[in-house]
């Protein structure tokens, strides 16, 4: 499994402060080989969408722990389409309910992620993505 | 989590999970140091020298969620139930400065905690209940100054004189650079506000605690222990020296600096950090700054017992694990004490979760005993030996950022974040290699239960956070608007210069219903915002 060559956005919407999660991805993931860019927090769907596009991203992932998960990951997602770039997979991980996983996957989630699970797992789910 | 049964691991580690070795038995002439008196200084077996005889402990759960209204119940039955101290628990919108209207708020409204935006919603938040009786903590940094403002307003308009108030606000920026995220302005101005509120607080608030300087968010975020006090001891530093580039007596200011901690589930490094970290706070302030008023070289702090020790599988577990760190906690000496309720790792507690980690907190205190006399395990080889290692590790942490540069260099840089966001990845990797036992997460788990059933699940009523804004916009119609904004021309003025407090100037504000928002923006034309280091 080798993520070399991929470049993946890691970003923070709304404006909640735990970035422990993403940080840890954004890692993992540049040890499996991925260029990483981290947006840091804060940041709108709006920003976010025109960073991916503008820099080529082969995916992005939100992390999100303050419960609105919902909202932001379909703004994303439109945001993207709005500026072509529907066809970069979205993931999302973070505080997340199973009651909110179909919904989230309708929005445009391509994969979803919560504490509980191993790191290796993740970035092979991204991997299978993305190959 | 493996996919064949329940396995069980090899016997613990013989290290702490900071790395401390951890000798098969320790003898007499392991300990170091004598641990002394409580009441005395160094103050290793406690602050007071009748410990919790003289006074039990703040019972303060942590709590907010929705609209004012709807906290102001939470609050209402937590008292009710026996609870001593309340704790806000505020939304993001709030703690980042944004008002519940404004597009950056955008589905964040009473999320994580109460939306306070003008005065009008505090007078519901404390509706019903005694400010010059109870005190009261506000989770609050980046807009903290905001916040005690409007605190201070209400209290005048109940008619509770100011200086009555006790309670305490966060108001640690450092560590939010470092782990919690809720900044606002940049570290200069920040460290302004912060020095305004102390010294303005000393004196119209004798009682009440200006600042909490907190570890608990840089632990939750994977350092360790050790970590925890060493960066929360160099971040008080920090805090210090601004004091004393303001002109702040340290002997007055340092005897209202108070910390804030998470504990987690190793026992006995939990207890030793405590014991640890009040020896070397009083040592520092001693020996560096020539502090001279035992009062002032007490170390004072609360904590919270939960966090990211909880898991959302088998979430019933998250009561044991609370309960043993609630004992380390007590045995460590707190001032208060919060409990998370079981199912905190994964939603807003509910009212039956929230009765439980209060209860938790009742039976340790009046049915355990362990309160009875001071310092219990002061003098067992082990504890007083960790302690000493503790101690070591803790000053050699606080001696590396000084190497750096002092903490304000390492948070500018990210040297600190990226630390602990290393950490986090180490942390992380153990857990899912096993090495780190997490009972009914990685170890010991059921594959025939459903992982995602979580028993009672708190719904947030989603009108609430259309009340706020339309108490919002009233408040914004109602107001005399001539008033606020001469109140808020005149903050921007004062925040112009550096001559003058800006904390009365916050008052007059809220008084005149001017937004936390309002203040923010003012304030932001002047400072801008912080530049977040985001290297990995």
């Amino acid at each position: 499994m080798s993520l070399s060559g991929k470049r993946i956005l890691i970003a923070k919407p709304g404006l909640d402060g735990h970035d422990v999660g993403a940080k840890v991805i954004a890692l993992a993931l540049r040890d499996a080989g991925a260029e990483v860019i981290y947006t840091g927090l804060r940041k709108a769907p709006d920003f976010i969408a025109s960073v991916a596009v503008e820099e080529d991203v082969d995916a992005v992932g939100l992390s999100i722990l303050s419960g609105s998960h919902l909202d932001l990951v379909a703004e994303t997602s439109r945001q993207l389409l709005a500026l072509d770039g529907g066809a970069i997979p979205l993931f999302v991980g973070g505080t997340i309910p199973a009651d909110d996983h179909a919904a989230l996957a309708e929005a445009g989630a391509k994969g979803i992620f919560t504490a509980d699970m191993k790191i290796e797992d993740v970035v092979a789910a991204i991997d299978a993505v993305l190959s | 989590m493996t996919d064949s049964a329940p396995t069980a691991p090899n016997m613990p580690s013989s290290v702490t999970p900071s790395g401390i070795e951890i000798p098969q038995v320790v003898t007499a002439d392991m300990v170091e140091s004598d641990p002394g008196l409580p009441g005395e200084y160094p103050f290793t077996r406690g602050i007071f020298p009748n410990g919790y005889r003289g006074r039990l402990w703040t019972i303060r759960q942590y709590s907010g969620f929705g609209s004012a209204e709807e906290t102001n119940q939470r609050y209402r039955f937590l008292l009710d139930q026996g609870q001593t101290g309340l704790s806000v628990a505020l939304d993001l919108p709030t703690q980042c400065g944004y008002d519940p209207t404004d597009a950056m708020a955008r589905s964040e409204v009473g999320k994580v905690g109460v939306s306070i935006a003008t005065l009008a919603d505090m007078e519901v938040l404390f509706d019903g209940i005694d400010l010059s009786a109870i005190s009261t903590s506000f989770t609050i940094n980046g807009t903290a100054p905001m916040i005690y403002a409007m605190y201070l307003a209400a209290a005048d308009k109940l008619g509770v004189p100011r200086e009555s108030l006790t309670g305490t606000i966060q108001n640690d920026i450092l560590k939010e650079y470092v782990a919690r995220g809720t900044w606002i302005f940049p570290v200069r101005p920040s460290l302004r506000l912060i020095a305004d509120s102390i010294l303005f607080s000393n004196e119209a608030t004798p009682r009440f605690n200006p600042i909490s300087i907190a570890g608990a968010h840089v632990r939750d975020a994977g350092s360790t222990a050790v970590e925890e006090m060493g960066f929360t001891l160099a971040n008080g530093l920090a805090y210090v020296d601004e004091m004393l580039r303001r002109g702040g007596d340290v002997n007055h200011f340092a005897k209202r600096l108070s910390f804030f901690f998470y504990v987690h589930m190793d026992f006995f490094e939990e207890v030793c950090k405590f014991r640890a970290g009040r020896r070397v706070w009083a040592r520092l302030l001693q020996e560096r700054y020539g502090v001279t008023d035992p009062k002032a070289l007490m170390f004072r702090f609360g904590v919270v017992c939960g966090g990211s020790s909880l898991t959302a599988a088998q979430p019933y577990n998250n009561i044991v694990r609370v309960g043993i760190e609630n004992m380390a906690a007590v045995l460590g000496g707190a001032q208060s004490i919060f409990t998370c309720a079981y199912d905190e790792a994964y939603q807003i507690p509910t009212e039956f979760s929230a009765e439980t980690a209060l209860r938790t907190q009742q039976m340790v205190a009046y049915e355990s005993g362990i309160s009875k006399t001071v310092d219990p395990l002061g003098g067992s080889y082990y504890v007083e030996y960790l302690t000493d290692r503790m101690d070591a590790e803790i000053t050699k942490v606080i001696a590396e950022i000084e190497d750096y540069g002092g903490a304000e260099k390492a948070i500018e840089d990210g040297y600190l974040q990226s630390r602990i966001a290393q950490r986090a990845l180490e942390r992380k990797l153990q857990t899912d290699a096993g090495e780190r036992v997490v009972v009914g997460q990685n170890h010991f788990r059921r594959e025939d239960e459903d992982a995602n059933d979580f028993g009672e699940v708190f719904k947030l009523d989603e009108k609430a956070a259309g009340h706020t804004v339309e108490r919002f916009n009233k408040v914004r119609a109602e107001r005399d608007n001539g008033k606020a904004q001469q109140a808020l021309a005149k903050l921007s003025q004062a925040a112009a210069g550096d001559a003058e407090n800006l904390i009365p100037h916050m008052i007059d504000c809220c008084h005149a219903y001017v937004s936390i928002g309002e203040m923010v923006g003012a304030l932001k034309e002047h400072w801008g915002e912080f530049q977040e280091p985001v290297g990995l």
